[in-house]
Protein backbone atom coordinates (compact mmCIF):
# COMPACT_ATOMS: atom_id res chain seq x y z
CA UNK A 1 0.00 0.00 0.00
CA UNK A 2 1.37 3.54 -0.90
CA UNK A 3 2.13 5.52 2.06
CA UNK A 4 -0.17 8.16 1.42
CA UNK A 5 -3.13 6.42 0.95
CA UNK A 6 -4.05 6.96 5.10
CA UNK A 7 -3.70 10.30 4.53
CA UNK A 8 -6.18 10.35 1.80
CA UNK A 9 -8.66 7.92 3.45
CA UNK A 10 -8.40 9.77 6.84
CA UNK A 11 -9.18 13.18 4.53
CA UNK A 12 -12.27 11.55 3.18
CA UNK A 13 -13.47 10.23 6.56
CA UNK A 14 -13.26 13.09 8.68
CA UNK A 15 -14.38 15.44 5.70
CA UNK A 16 -17.73 13.30 5.42
CA UNK A 17 -17.70 13.49 9.79
CA UNK A 18 -16.61 17.26 9.81
CA UNK A 19 -19.96 17.96 7.42
CA UNK A 20 -22.09 16.04 8.88
CA UNK A 21 -21.39 17.42 12.71
CA UNK A 22 -21.18 20.90 11.37
CA UNK A 23 -24.77 20.77 9.86
CA UNK A 24 -26.17 19.19 12.87
CA UNK A 25 -26.97 22.33 14.80
CA UNK A 26 -28.93 23.43 10.66
CA UNK A 27 -31.62 19.91 11.37
CA UNK A 28 -31.66 19.99 15.21
CA UNK A 29 -32.41 23.61 16.11
CA UNK A 30 -35.20 26.21 15.57
CA UNK A 31 -34.85 28.84 13.03
CA UNK A 32 -36.04 32.50 14.07
CA UNK A 33 -34.11 34.57 11.87
CA UNK A 34 -34.62 38.48 12.94
CA UNK A 35 -32.42 41.45 11.41
CA UNK A 36 -31.33 42.33 15.43
CA UNK A 37 -29.87 38.33 15.96
CA UNK A 38 -28.26 38.41 12.58
CA UNK A 39 -26.16 41.66 13.59
CA UNK A 40 -22.16 41.29 14.30
CA UNK A 41 -21.62 41.35 17.97
CA UNK A 42 -20.12 44.33 18.80
CA UNK A 43 -21.49 44.76 22.29
CA UNK A 44 -24.62 46.44 21.85
CA UNK A 45 -23.44 49.55 19.46
CA UNK A 46 -24.66 49.83 16.05
CA UNK A 47 -22.99 47.50 13.71
CA UNK A 48 -19.56 48.82 12.15
CA UNK A 49 -18.32 45.82 10.36
CA UNK A 50 -13.73 45.22 10.00
CA UNK A 51 -13.59 45.23 6.74
CA UNK A 52 -11.23 47.88 6.51
CA UNK A 53 -7.06 48.26 7.24
CA UNK A 54 -5.24 46.05 9.72
CA UNK A 55 -1.91 46.50 11.26
CA UNK A 56 1.06 46.43 8.84
CA UNK A 57 2.65 44.38 11.28
CA UNK A 58 0.56 41.06 10.62
CA UNK A 59 2.06 41.12 7.22
CA UNK A 60 5.33 41.74 8.30
CA UNK A 61 4.99 38.78 10.53
CA UNK A 62 3.59 36.90 7.83
CA UNK A 63 6.36 37.54 5.90
CA UNK A 64 8.94 36.87 8.09
CA UNK A 65 7.33 33.31 8.74
CA UNK A 66 7.61 32.35 5.21
CA UNK A 67 11.37 33.03 5.30
CA UNK A 68 11.92 31.54 8.84
CA UNK A 69 10.21 28.32 7.90
CA UNK A 70 11.23 27.78 4.43
CA UNK A 71 14.82 28.21 6.48
CA UNK A 72 13.53 25.13 8.87
CA UNK A 73 12.53 22.84 6.10
CA UNK A 74 16.10 23.13 5.01
CA UNK A 75 17.62 22.37 7.93
CA UNK A 76 15.61 19.51 8.14
CA UNK A 77 17.15 17.67 5.29
CA UNK A 78 20.57 18.56 6.63
CA UNK A 79 19.39 17.21 9.93
CA UNK A 80 18.24 13.76 8.13
CA UNK A 81 21.59 13.64 5.93
CA UNK A 82 23.49 14.76 8.51
CA UNK A 83 25.65 11.18 9.30
CA UNK A 84 26.62 10.99 6.31
CA UNK A 85 27.70 14.13 5.41
CA UNK A 86 30.04 14.54 8.15
CA UNK A 87 32.04 17.98 8.76
CA UNK A 88 31.49 18.97 4.88
CA UNK A 89 27.86 19.41 6.32
CA UNK A 90 28.50 20.90 9.55
CA UNK A 91 30.74 23.21 8.07
CA UNK A 92 27.98 23.99 5.35
CA UNK A 93 25.11 24.40 7.28
CA UNK A 94 27.37 27.01 9.70
CA UNK A 95 27.68 28.98 6.86
CA UNK A 96 23.73 28.85 6.01
CA UNK A 97 22.66 29.35 9.86
CA UNK A 98 25.58 32.92 9.50
CA UNK A 99 24.08 34.34 6.12
CA UNK A 100 20.82 33.81 8.07
CA UNK A 101 21.60 35.28 11.39
CA UNK A 102 22.67 38.30 9.35
CA UNK A 103 19.56 38.22 7.74
CA UNK A 104 17.68 37.90 11.21
CA UNK A 105 20.26 40.86 12.65
CA UNK A 106 18.75 43.23 9.63
CA UNK A 107 15.44 42.75 10.79
CA UNK A 108 16.33 43.33 14.34
CA UNK A 109 17.96 46.50 14.11
CA UNK A 110 14.74 47.59 10.77
CA UNK A 111 13.24 47.23 13.92
CA UNK A 112 10.22 44.89 11.94
CA UNK A 113 9.34 43.10 15.28
CA UNK A 114 8.73 45.60 17.58
CA UNK A 115 5.34 45.81 18.75
CA UNK A 116 4.11 48.43 20.83
CA UNK B 1 -21.66 -17.52 -0.33
CA UNK B 2 -17.63 -17.16 -1.00
CA UNK B 3 -15.51 -15.11 0.61
CA UNK B 4 -13.37 -12.90 -0.81
CA UNK B 5 -9.44 -14.02 -0.16
CA UNK B 6 -7.90 -10.71 1.11
CA UNK B 7 -4.79 -9.30 0.09
CA UNK B 8 -2.14 -7.15 1.74
CA UNK B 9 -3.24 -3.89 0.61
CA UNK B 10 -7.13 -4.69 1.30
CA UNK B 11 -6.57 -5.69 4.43
CA UNK B 12 -4.26 -2.68 5.40
CA UNK B 13 -7.36 -0.25 4.12
CA UNK B 14 -9.50 -1.82 6.15
CA UNK B 15 -7.82 -1.65 9.06
CA UNK B 16 -6.79 2.12 8.62
CA UNK B 17 -10.31 3.08 8.21
CA UNK B 18 -10.86 0.98 11.32
CA UNK B 19 -8.26 2.82 13.06
CA UNK B 20 -8.86 5.55 12.45
CA UNK B 21 -13.06 5.15 13.43
CA UNK B 22 -11.28 4.02 16.32
CA UNK B 23 -9.28 6.94 17.20
CA UNK B 24 -12.01 9.60 15.80
CA UNK B 25 -14.67 8.22 18.96
CA UNK B 26 -12.14 8.42 21.63
CA UNK B 27 -10.63 12.28 20.36
CA UNK B 28 -14.73 12.84 20.32
CA UNK B 29 -14.48 12.22 24.06
CA UNK B 30 -11.61 14.00 25.13
CA UNK B 31 -13.83 17.43 25.07
CA UNK B 32 -15.89 16.43 27.13
CA UNK B 33 -13.69 14.88 29.84
CA UNK B 34 -11.10 17.72 29.64
CA UNK B 35 -13.90 20.43 29.86
CA UNK B 36 -14.61 18.70 32.88
CA UNK B 37 -11.27 18.74 34.56
CA UNK B 38 -11.14 22.33 33.31
CA UNK B 39 -14.03 23.24 35.54
CA UNK B 40 -13.32 20.74 38.48
CA UNK B 41 -9.65 21.83 38.84
CA UNK B 42 -9.95 25.22 39.19
CA UNK B 43 -12.74 24.87 41.54
CA UNK B 44 -10.49 22.84 43.94
CA UNK B 45 -7.40 25.19 43.60
CA UNK B 46 -9.57 28.34 44.41
CA UNK B 47 -11.80 26.05 47.04
CA UNK B 48 -15.10 26.14 44.96
CA UNK B 49 -17.58 23.33 43.86
CA UNK B 50 -17.49 23.72 39.92
CA UNK B 51 -19.91 21.54 38.33
CA UNK B 52 -21.13 18.76 40.91
CA UNK B 53 -24.88 18.45 39.66
CA UNK B 54 -25.85 16.78 36.10
CA UNK B 55 -25.52 12.81 36.42
CA UNK B 56 -27.55 9.96 36.33
CA UNK B 57 -30.37 10.06 37.39
CA UNK B 58 -29.17 9.33 41.27
CA UNK B 59 -25.92 8.96 40.12
CA UNK B 60 -23.80 12.44 40.07
CA UNK B 61 -20.85 11.06 39.17
CA UNK B 62 -19.32 14.65 40.46
CA UNK B 63 -20.89 16.47 37.48
CA UNK B 64 -19.39 14.29 34.87
CA UNK B 65 -22.29 14.71 33.03
CA UNK B 66 -22.37 18.08 32.87
CA UNK B 67 -20.74 18.48 29.61
CA UNK B 68 -22.32 16.35 27.84
CA UNK B 69 -25.57 18.17 28.88
CA UNK B 70 -23.85 21.13 27.33
CA UNK B 71 -22.83 19.15 24.13
CA UNK B 72 -26.59 18.40 23.58
CA UNK B 73 -27.55 22.07 24.11
CA UNK B 74 -25.12 23.36 21.28
CA UNK B 75 -26.79 21.03 18.95
CA UNK B 76 -30.29 21.66 19.65
CA UNK B 77 -29.08 25.95 19.66
CA UNK B 78 -30.37 28.11 16.30
CA UNK B 79 -27.35 28.35 14.20
CA UNK B 80 -27.24 32.05 13.61
CA UNK B 81 -25.00 33.44 10.43
CA UNK B 82 -24.23 37.51 10.77
CA UNK B 83 -26.32 38.64 7.32
CA UNK B 84 -22.58 40.44 6.77
CA UNK B 85 -20.70 37.22 6.65
CA UNK B 86 -19.27 35.58 3.76
CA UNK B 87 -21.25 32.50 4.18
CA UNK B 88 -18.99 30.05 2.33
CA UNK B 89 -16.03 30.46 4.25
CA UNK B 90 -18.18 31.12 7.55
CA UNK B 91 -19.06 27.75 7.26
CA UNK B 92 -16.29 26.40 5.58
CA UNK B 93 -13.66 27.22 8.78
CA UNK B 94 -14.46 25.32 11.67
CA UNK B 95 -13.96 22.13 9.03
CA UNK B 96 -10.82 23.77 8.19
CA UNK B 97 -9.53 24.14 11.97
CA UNK B 98 -10.89 20.90 12.55
CA UNK B 99 -9.26 18.77 9.60
CA UNK B 100 -5.95 19.42 9.86
CA UNK B 101 -6.14 18.36 13.83
CA UNK B 102 -7.73 15.00 13.01
CA UNK B 103 -4.42 14.72 10.41
CA UNK B 104 -2.52 15.01 13.08
CA UNK B 105 -3.72 12.76 15.57
CA UNK B 106 -3.90 9.91 13.31
CA UNK B 107 0.21 10.13 12.66
CA UNK B 108 0.66 9.79 16.19
CA UNK B 109 2.34 6.09 16.70
CA UNK B 110 -0.28 5.07 19.66
CA UNK B 111 1.50 1.72 20.35
CA UNK B 112 3.62 -0.89 19.06
CA UNK B 113 2.49 -3.17 16.26
CA UNK B 114 -0.46 -5.63 16.63
CA UNK B 115 -1.12 -9.08 14.27
CA UNK B 116 -4.18 -9.98 13.75
CA UNK B 117 -4.74 -13.45 12.10
CA UNK B 118 -1.43 -13.37 10.60
CA UNK B 119 -1.39 -9.78 9.60
CA UNK B 120 0.98 -7.29 10.91
CA UNK B 121 -0.92 -4.01 11.72
CA UNK B 122 1.00 -0.46 12.66
CA UNK B 123 -1.23 1.27 15.89
CA UNK B 124 -0.76 4.55 14.10
CA UNK B 125 -3.34 5.31 11.12
CA UNK B 126 -1.15 7.28 9.02
CA UNK B 127 2.72 5.89 8.99
CA UNK B 128 5.26 8.50 7.30
CA UNK B 129 9.12 8.63 6.52
CA UNK B 130 8.79 12.06 7.26
CA UNK B 131 6.17 12.11 9.84
CA UNK B 132 7.84 15.01 11.92
CA UNK B 133 7.32 17.54 9.02
CA UNK B 134 4.20 15.80 7.94
CA UNK B 135 2.94 17.41 11.07
CA UNK B 136 4.28 20.21 11.24
CA UNK B 137 3.12 20.69 7.58
CA UNK B 138 -0.41 19.94 9.13
CA UNK B 139 -0.51 22.57 11.76
CA UNK B 140 0.72 25.12 9.49
CA UNK B 141 -3.23 24.39 7.64
CA UNK B 142 -4.68 24.48 10.78
CA UNK B 143 -3.91 28.37 10.52
CA UNK B 144 -6.13 29.10 7.92
CA UNK B 145 -9.43 27.59 10.04
CA UNK B 146 -8.68 30.17 12.42
CA UNK B 147 -7.82 33.38 9.84
CA UNK B 148 -10.68 32.36 7.97
CA UNK B 149 -13.58 32.03 10.62
CA UNK B 150 -12.36 35.65 11.85
CA UNK B 151 -12.63 37.21 8.52
CA UNK B 152 -15.19 36.07 7.46
CA UNK B 153 -17.56 36.74 10.10
CA UNK B 154 -16.51 40.60 9.34
CA UNK B 155 -17.10 41.44 13.65
CA UNK B 156 -14.46 43.95 15.44
CA UNK B 157 -13.69 41.52 18.18
CA UNK B 158 -13.19 38.14 15.25
CA UNK B 159 -10.95 40.41 13.10
CA UNK B 160 -8.34 40.85 15.89
CA UNK B 161 -9.11 37.70 17.78
CA UNK B 162 -8.34 35.82 14.39
CA UNK B 163 -5.03 38.21 13.58
CA UNK B 164 -3.49 37.99 17.23
CA UNK B 165 -4.17 34.52 16.82
CA UNK B 166 -2.90 33.43 13.36
CA UNK B 167 0.37 35.56 13.83
CA UNK B 168 0.92 34.27 17.07
CA UNK B 169 0.55 30.49 15.52
CA UNK B 170 2.83 31.19 12.82
CA UNK B 171 5.14 33.05 15.22
CA UNK B 172 5.63 29.63 17.78
CA UNK B 173 5.82 27.44 13.99
CA UNK B 174 9.17 28.29 13.51
CA UNK B 175 10.70 27.50 17.18
CA UNK B 176 8.35 24.48 17.35
CA UNK B 177 10.26 23.43 13.76
CA UNK B 178 13.42 24.12 15.09
CA UNK B 179 13.23 22.48 18.51
CA UNK B 180 13.04 19.45 16.51
CA UNK B 181 15.84 19.29 14.75
CA UNK B 182 18.10 18.57 17.34
CA UNK B 183 16.23 15.37 17.87
CA UNK B 184 16.60 14.35 14.11
CA UNK B 185 20.02 14.65 14.22
CA UNK B 186 20.27 12.43 17.35
CA UNK B 187 18.27 9.71 15.94
CA UNK B 188 18.95 10.09 12.35
CA UNK B 189 15.25 9.89 11.85
CA UNK B 190 12.08 11.74 10.85
CA UNK B 191 9.95 8.60 11.44
CA UNK B 192 8.05 8.99 14.73
CA UNK B 193 7.84 5.01 15.56
CA UNK B 194 11.59 4.78 14.60
CA UNK B 195 11.95 7.70 17.10
CA UNK B 196 10.48 6.20 19.85
CA UNK B 197 12.48 2.66 19.33
CA UNK B 198 15.45 4.90 19.31
CA UNK B 199 14.07 5.61 23.06
CA UNK B 200 14.40 2.62 24.19
CA UNK B 201 16.27 3.35 27.39
CA UNK B 202 15.64 6.10 29.83
CA UNK B 203 18.42 8.00 29.40
CA UNK B 204 18.09 8.03 25.92
CA UNK B 205 15.07 9.74 26.04
CA UNK B 206 14.74 13.41 24.20
CA UNK B 207 14.37 14.86 27.49
CA UNK B 208 18.00 13.83 28.67
CA UNK B 209 19.58 14.22 25.56
CA UNK B 210 18.62 17.84 24.67
CA UNK B 211 16.67 19.36 27.30
CA UNK B 212 16.38 22.48 25.34
CA UNK B 213 14.19 21.19 23.00
CA UNK B 214 11.78 19.98 25.31
CA UNK B 215 12.18 23.76 26.99
CA UNK B 216 11.52 25.34 23.50
CA UNK B 217 8.83 22.79 22.67
CA UNK B 218 6.86 23.25 25.92
CA UNK B 219 6.10 26.71 25.39
CA UNK B 220 5.73 26.31 21.59
CA UNK B 221 2.78 23.68 22.83
CA UNK B 222 1.03 25.93 24.81
CA UNK B 223 1.33 28.73 22.15
CA UNK B 224 0.14 26.91 19.35
CA UNK B 225 -2.86 25.84 21.06
CA UNK B 226 -3.56 29.45 21.81
CA UNK B 227 -4.08 28.16 25.31
CA UNK B 228 -3.03 30.15 28.50
CA UNK B 229 -0.72 31.84 29.70
CA UNK B 230 -0.87 32.75 25.83
CA UNK B 231 -4.44 32.89 25.09
CA UNK B 232 -4.53 37.14 23.70
CA UNK B 233 -6.63 35.50 20.89
CA UNK B 234 -9.51 35.27 22.82
CA UNK B 235 -9.28 37.56 26.05
CA UNK B 236 -12.11 37.26 27.24
CA UNK B 237 -11.89 41.11 28.78
CA UNK B 238 -10.82 43.05 25.65
CA UNK B 239 -12.51 40.47 22.78
CA UNK B 240 -15.45 38.74 23.84
CA UNK B 241 -14.02 35.45 22.58
CA UNK B 242 -11.65 36.17 20.39
CA UNK B 243 -12.08 34.42 16.19
CA UNK B 244 -14.92 32.38 17.06
CA UNK B 245 -17.50 35.22 18.63
CA UNK B 246 -19.98 34.98 15.96
CA UNK B 247 -20.21 31.06 16.06
CA UNK B 248 -22.74 29.48 18.13
CA UNK B 249 -24.20 26.20 17.99
CA UNK B 250 -22.29 22.86 16.86
CA UNK B 251 -19.90 25.18 14.89
CA UNK B 252 -18.88 26.46 18.14
CA UNK B 253 -18.56 23.00 19.27
CA UNK B 254 -16.09 21.91 16.10
CA UNK B 255 -13.62 24.89 17.34
CA UNK B 256 -13.37 23.50 21.08
CA UNK B 257 -13.34 19.91 19.48
CA UNK B 258 -10.36 21.21 17.24
CA UNK B 259 -8.43 23.47 20.20
CA UNK B 260 -8.72 20.21 22.55
CA UNK B 261 -7.74 17.61 19.92
CA UNK B 262 -5.05 19.77 19.34
CA UNK B 263 -4.22 20.39 22.68
CA UNK B 264 -4.10 15.82 23.03
CA UNK B 265 -2.44 15.63 19.72
CA UNK B 266 0.57 18.02 20.94
CA UNK B 267 0.82 16.33 24.12
CA UNK B 268 1.13 12.97 22.74
CA UNK B 269 3.81 14.13 19.93
CA UNK B 270 5.89 15.64 23.07
CA UNK B 271 5.27 11.74 25.08
CA UNK B 272 6.97 10.53 21.70
CA UNK B 273 9.21 12.87 20.93
CA UNK B 274 10.93 13.37 24.71
CA UNK B 275 9.50 10.50 26.84
CA UNK B 276 9.88 7.13 24.86
CA UNK B 277 6.56 7.20 23.61
CA UNK B 278 4.87 4.12 24.53
CA UNK B 279 6.88 2.62 26.41
CA UNK B 280 7.30 1.92 30.03
CA UNK B 281 10.55 3.45 31.59
CA UNK B 282 13.02 0.71 32.40
CA UNK B 283 10.90 -2.31 31.25
CA UNK B 284 12.03 -3.28 27.81
CA UNK B 285 9.20 -3.63 25.13
CA UNK B 286 10.46 -7.46 24.45
CA UNK B 287 10.09 -8.30 28.14
CA UNK B 288 6.89 -7.51 27.81
CA UNK B 289 6.21 -8.96 24.63
CA UNK B 290 7.50 -12.57 26.06
CA UNK B 291 5.20 -12.08 28.77
CA UNK B 292 1.89 -11.07 27.56
CA UNK B 293 2.04 -11.63 24.11
CA UNK B 294 2.21 -8.84 20.94
CA UNK B 295 -1.46 -7.92 20.93
CA UNK B 296 -1.51 -7.22 25.13
CA UNK B 297 2.54 -5.68 25.02
CA UNK B 298 0.60 -3.20 22.62
CA UNK B 299 -2.39 -2.68 24.45
CA UNK B 300 0.09 -1.84 27.52
CA UNK B 301 1.98 0.30 25.12
CA UNK B 302 -0.88 2.37 24.33
CA UNK B 303 -1.96 2.91 27.76
CA UNK B 304 1.46 4.34 28.57
CA UNK B 305 1.05 6.37 26.03
CA UNK B 306 -2.12 7.62 27.13
CA UNK B 307 -0.90 8.27 30.61
CA UNK B 308 2.24 10.24 29.30
CA UNK B 309 -0.38 12.65 27.80
CA UNK B 310 -2.83 12.71 30.03
CA UNK B 311 -0.03 14.32 32.11
CA UNK B 312 0.97 16.71 29.70
CA UNK B 313 -2.70 17.54 29.35
CA UNK B 314 -3.14 17.92 33.16
CA UNK B 315 -0.06 21.07 32.78
CA UNK B 316 -2.41 22.55 30.30
CA UNK B 317 -4.96 22.73 32.71
CA UNK B 318 -2.62 23.81 35.61
CA UNK B 319 -0.90 26.40 33.72
CA UNK B 320 -3.63 27.99 32.33
CA UNK B 321 -4.88 28.51 36.27
CA UNK B 322 -1.51 29.43 37.63
CA UNK B 323 0.35 32.24 35.21
CA UNK B 324 -1.50 35.19 34.62
CA UNK B 325 -2.01 36.07 30.64
CA UNK B 326 0.69 37.63 28.93
CA UNK B 327 0.99 40.96 27.10
CA UNK B 328 1.06 40.73 22.92
CA UNK B 329 4.86 42.72 22.78
CA UNK B 330 5.84 39.83 25.29
CA UNK B 331 4.54 37.36 23.46
CA UNK B 332 5.75 38.32 20.77
CA UNK B 333 9.06 38.89 21.67
CA UNK B 334 9.12 36.18 23.30
CA UNK B 335 8.64 33.77 19.97
CA UNK B 336 10.99 35.88 17.74
CA UNK B 337 13.71 37.50 20.00
CA UNK B 338 14.13 34.29 22.51
CA UNK B 339 13.08 31.30 20.88
CA UNK B 340 13.97 31.73 17.77
CA UNK B 341 17.77 32.19 18.47
CA UNK B 342 18.07 29.76 20.92
CA UNK B 343 16.44 26.93 18.90
CA UNK B 344 18.99 28.51 15.95
CA UNK B 345 22.16 27.80 18.80
CA UNK B 346 20.39 24.53 19.98
CA UNK B 347 21.08 22.95 16.21
CA UNK B 348 24.37 24.21 16.06
CA UNK B 349 25.69 22.90 19.56
CA UNK B 350 24.21 19.67 18.84
CA UNK B 351 25.79 19.46 15.75
CA UNK B 352 29.25 20.57 16.81
CA UNK B 353 28.97 18.08 20.03
CA UNK B 354 27.56 15.18 18.11
CA UNK B 355 30.58 15.37 15.06
CA UNK B 356 33.34 15.74 17.67
CA UNK B 357 31.92 12.58 19.56
CA UNK B 358 31.71 10.96 16.31
CA UNK B 359 34.80 11.86 15.10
Amino acid sequence: MHPYLPVLIVLAVALVIGLVMSFLSAFFGPKVPSAVKQEVFECGVPELGSRERMSVRFYLTAILFILFDIETVFLYLWARTFKSLGWFGIVEIFVFVAILVAGYVYVLKRKALEWE
Amino acid sequence: MELPVLDETAVQIIATVVKFLVVLVAVLHIPPVMIWVERRAPALMQRRRGPNRVGFFRWRLWGLLQTLADAVKLIFKEESVPGSAYRGFFHLAPLIGLIPTLLFVSSIPFGPGIEIGGWKISLSVIELDIGALFILAVTGIGVYGVTLAGWASNGKFSLLGSLRASAQMISYEIPLGLSLIPLVLIYGSLNLQQLIYAQSVVWKWGIFLSPISFFIFLICMFAETNRAPFDLSEGESELVAGFHTEYGSAKFALFFLSEYVAMFALSCLCSVLFFGGWQIPFVSHALLVSLLGVNLAALVGVATLLLKAAFFMWLYVWVRWTLPRFRYDQLMNLGWKFLLPLGLANICVTALVLAVMGA
